[in-house]
């Protein structure tokens, strides 16, 4: 057993490293470290920065742009990028549509979407879960019906991150109700939001944030040519894709940077005279996330050495899912406790501000508590656990 | 024993209930907390009306003899309905200090004002390096030749934006961290050389962060004795203590029935959610939680003025540990068992959450209490 990184691995994340240095623009980072609200541009200029390196999509095949890294180069990259402060990936292009495109695109509409997906011309969004289907998917109900060349889309989504910026949606729709299955009768359907009869509502979340949408559909009228695969065959698509969205969910490199960030803090305040870092009991709690941070960071690598192995991913996706979620906010939960009474004041009603640093600190906890409920609950985890590595 | 609200206790609740229920829905709420002020001075007046700010306070300024228990109640339906007009910080806090410890003319100055609804309290104690300790105080009072000059700052005053009357806490000897040196003092916030920094708060009440430049106050603002409030301090705010551990309760009792409803009318595969064994036990370990947490808030409240300061502290401090681990477990899995809607603004549960994750640090986080309450042996 030997638990290290190879020397190309290593030469490998000081390359990334010193490339985010010199690449990562300072007032992108600032607005990660900070929490504040990213907007379109921030989130596609980084994606361009990226794509002028080359790297703009490690996981592609390489002849659309693909890095053919290994996957444990690429969970150095991500692992940096989280570290280093960068923003997100916009992951419903990239990293969502884009694989669907590769595994079941015509090769038209891989010429046509991907290329403005990889240098960040085309910002996308995902139409997924639907007011009375969120955990339960195949019961969605927004349909489609083929009228001569076009599908006409009736129906509304939510829970839609960024569909206020986003130029393109993919969604799943209900293209026949007439087979015995939910899971059948369910396409996959790219749609330009500039389409008469799509209309976004924002649904503010109690952060104060614009994350998420409603998006409604009126009688919008679709070129069939935007199917992606077969008709009524979209639940294989939606299936393939949900074992990518759950990649890379442990988010170590954030939440290393995140417990730094938590040190500094904790450093500040004081407690009867002294720093409250050097308080036992608050210590203590902070060692903990720590340390499972720890055990999470070694057991993602663990699980990538046995992909590389050759083992497909499976429910351990799951489990690096809730863990790192697990973290994420028990790290928000404590910044809050470290700022004590100062987390209070939240928005201005003065010119002049108050503290953003600590300001910051009780809507970010609030915010994520997202993490838990977002990409597939951690019920909906726990249940796939359950049922695929367990056999209960 | 008897665990049971007195026939009177039950009349006052209900028709705070009452007026609740039909005027502070959650969309009057939202009104109330975009306006201009924050607040509204219709309920307040109603509140007054109702007897409800004379509670606490003896007959002789035109109140009704009540205790803490009397209060409870009222501060259950405040927790529920999520009311940010200043009843803690006026009735709770800065009322029980010139009621325990102001002199005649202070009291009849201003406690018949408070009950009438005409005269608002903050108590400024906080300070940016206090965290939650009441014997950390920087801000200076230098005694002049007729009065006292005040320098400093407190943050985080809640209500100070509205307050007609601050209740300051000042040293006017020793150093920052001293017991002793301590003084309250009465202070008119529209005074010359005070200055507020408005905000709203996480959870949707307004605050302030006020600055004493040179503020120049009379000798009669002083508030007890120089030098010696730290006493006095200290057990009006375990008294409100008491109180947020009862107004959590109500809080906390909302978030449960709000998620039970939502388990049994939330379909997903065809069943409600509360099919699921695997969320039923979560609902039934909230529940749990909530009645330990009812329990404690209610010998919090019996015993937020014994006589004997050692039990006071301790049963205090024991209630605040439970309710502040009860705050977040509840408020986090209300959110959580209610998906996405649990974190939208336009969802009540999501301000009760704002407000439980608050008020499980008001006065003071499980961790504050947790010392606080093995000090008492």
């Amino acid at each position: 057993m030997d638990l290290n990184y190879s020397p190309e691995e290593m030469a490998f994340r000081d390359e990334v490293r010193a490339w985010l240095k010199d690449n990562l623009p300072d007032e992108l980072r600032d607005k990660v470290v900070h929490y504040e609200e990213l907007t379109k541009e921030d989130l596609l200029r980084w994606q361009k920065i990226t794509a002028e390196r080359g790297w703009g999509a490690p996981d592609w095949p390489e002849e659309w742009g693909g890095t053919n890294w290994t996957i444990v180069q690429r969970h150095i990259f991500e692992e940096e990028c989280g570290y280093a402060g960068c923003p997100p990936r916009i992951p419903f292009g990239v990293s969502m549509c884009a694989p669907v495109l590769h595994k079941f695109g015509t090769e038209e509409q891989k010429q046509r979407f991907l290329p403005g997906m990889y240098n960040g011309d085309i910002f996308w969004c995902q139409g997924y879960s639907e007011p009375g289907s969120g955990s339960d998917l195949a019961s969605l109900k927004t349909s489609a019906v083929r009228e001569g060349d076009s599908f006409v889309v009736n129906g509304q989504k939510i829970w839609t991150t960024w569909a206020q910026h986003a130029d393109w949606i993919f969604c799943l729709v209900r293209t026949s109700a007439d087979f015995p299955k939910r899971q059948q009768g369910i396409s996959f359907l790219l749609m330009d939001m500039n389409t008469p009869g799509i209309s976004v509502r924002p649904l503010m979340l109690m952060d104060g944030g614009h994350e998420v949408n409603e998006v409604f559909f009126d009688d919008v009228r679709v070129p069939a040519e935007n199917l992606v695969h077969e008709e009524n065959d979209g639940w294989t698509v939606a299936k393939y894709l949900l074992g990518y969205e759950r990649l890379g969910t442990g988010n170590t490199g954030a939440s290393k940077r995140e417990v730094l960030r938590l040190k500094e803090l904790a450093a500040q305040q004081s407690k009867n005279g002294k720093p409250l870092i050097d308080d036992p009991r608050f210590r203590d709690r902070l060692s903990r996330v720590e340390v499972e941070l720890m055990a999470l960071e070694i057991t993602n690598l663990r699980f990538l050495d046995q992909m590389r192995g050759g083992r497909a991913p499976g429910a351990e996706v799951s489990l690096l899912k809730i863990r790192g979620t697990e973290i994420q906010q028990a790290l928000t939960e404590l910044m809050l406790e470290a700022v004590g009474p100062l987390a209070q004041p939240f928005r201005s009603l003065l010119a002049t501000d108050f503290d953003q640093q600590t300001a910051s600190i009780a809507p970010r906890y609030c915010n994520y508590r997202k993490t838990s409920i977002y990409a597939g609950s951690n019920e909906i985890q726990r249940n796939i656990i359950a049922k695929a590595s367990l056999g209960l | 024993m008897n665990f049971d609200y007195s026939q009177e206790q039950q009349l006052l609740t209900q028709s705070v209930r009452q007026f609740l229920t039909k005027e502070y829905t959650f969309a009057a709420r939202q009104a109330i907390i975009e306006s201009d002020q924050g607040y509204s001075e219709q309920v307040w007046t109603t509140f007054a009306e109702m007897g409800l700010l004379g509670l606490p306070f003896a007959s002789e300024v035109g109140g009704f003899g009540g205790n803490a228990v009397d209060l409870m109640p009222v501060m259950e339906a405040i927790g529920d309905g999520l009311i940010v007009e200043p009843y803690l910080a006026s009735v709770g806090l800065g009322g029980q200090f010139i009621a325990r410890g102001g002199s005649q003319t202070q009291q009849q100055e201003i406690l018949p004002a408070l009950i009438a609804g005409r005269c608002k309290l903050a108590f400024a104690q906080t300070e940016r390096q206090a965290r939650y300790n009441l014997a950390h105080v920087a801000c200076r009072a230098e005694k002049t030749a007729d009065g006292y000059r005040l320098e400093g700052e407190k943050c985080v005053v809640l209500h100070a934006p509205c307050a007609d009357t601050l209740i300051v806490s000042a040293r006017t000897a020793g150093s920052p961290t001293d017991a002793d040196g301590i003084s309250l003092l009465i202070v008119d916030p529209s005074a010359p050389g005070v200055t507020l920094t408005p905000y709203r708060t996480i959870d949707n009440l307004r605050a302030a962060d006020v600055r004493f430049a040179g503020t120049v106050v009379p000798v009669d603002a002083l508030l007890g004795p120089e030098g010696q409030a730290r006493p006095l301090i200290e057990v009006v705010v375990d008294y409100a203590t008491a109180l947020v551990c009862a107004e959590a309760v109500g809080a906390m009792q909302f978030a449960n029935d709000t998620t039970l409803e939502y388990l049994k009318t939330r379909q997903q595969f065809g069943v409600p959610i509360g099919s699921f064994q695997a969320l039923q036990h979560r609902m039934v370990e909230m529940t749990i939680i909530a009645e330990q947490a009812r329990s404690m808030a209610c010998l919090a409240c019996v015993k937020a003025d014994s006589a004997d300061a050692d039990e006071r502290r301790r049963t205090i401090s024991a209630a605040k540990i439970h309710i502040a681990d009860a705050c977040r477990h509840i408020s986090q899995e209300a959110v959580q068992l209610h998906g996405g809607m649990g974190m939208t603004e336009e969802l009540k549960v999501s301000h009760t959450f704002r407000r439980l994750t608050m008020l499980a640090q008001t006065f003071g986080d499980a961790d504050h209490h947790l010392e606080r309450f093995a000090a008492c042996g």
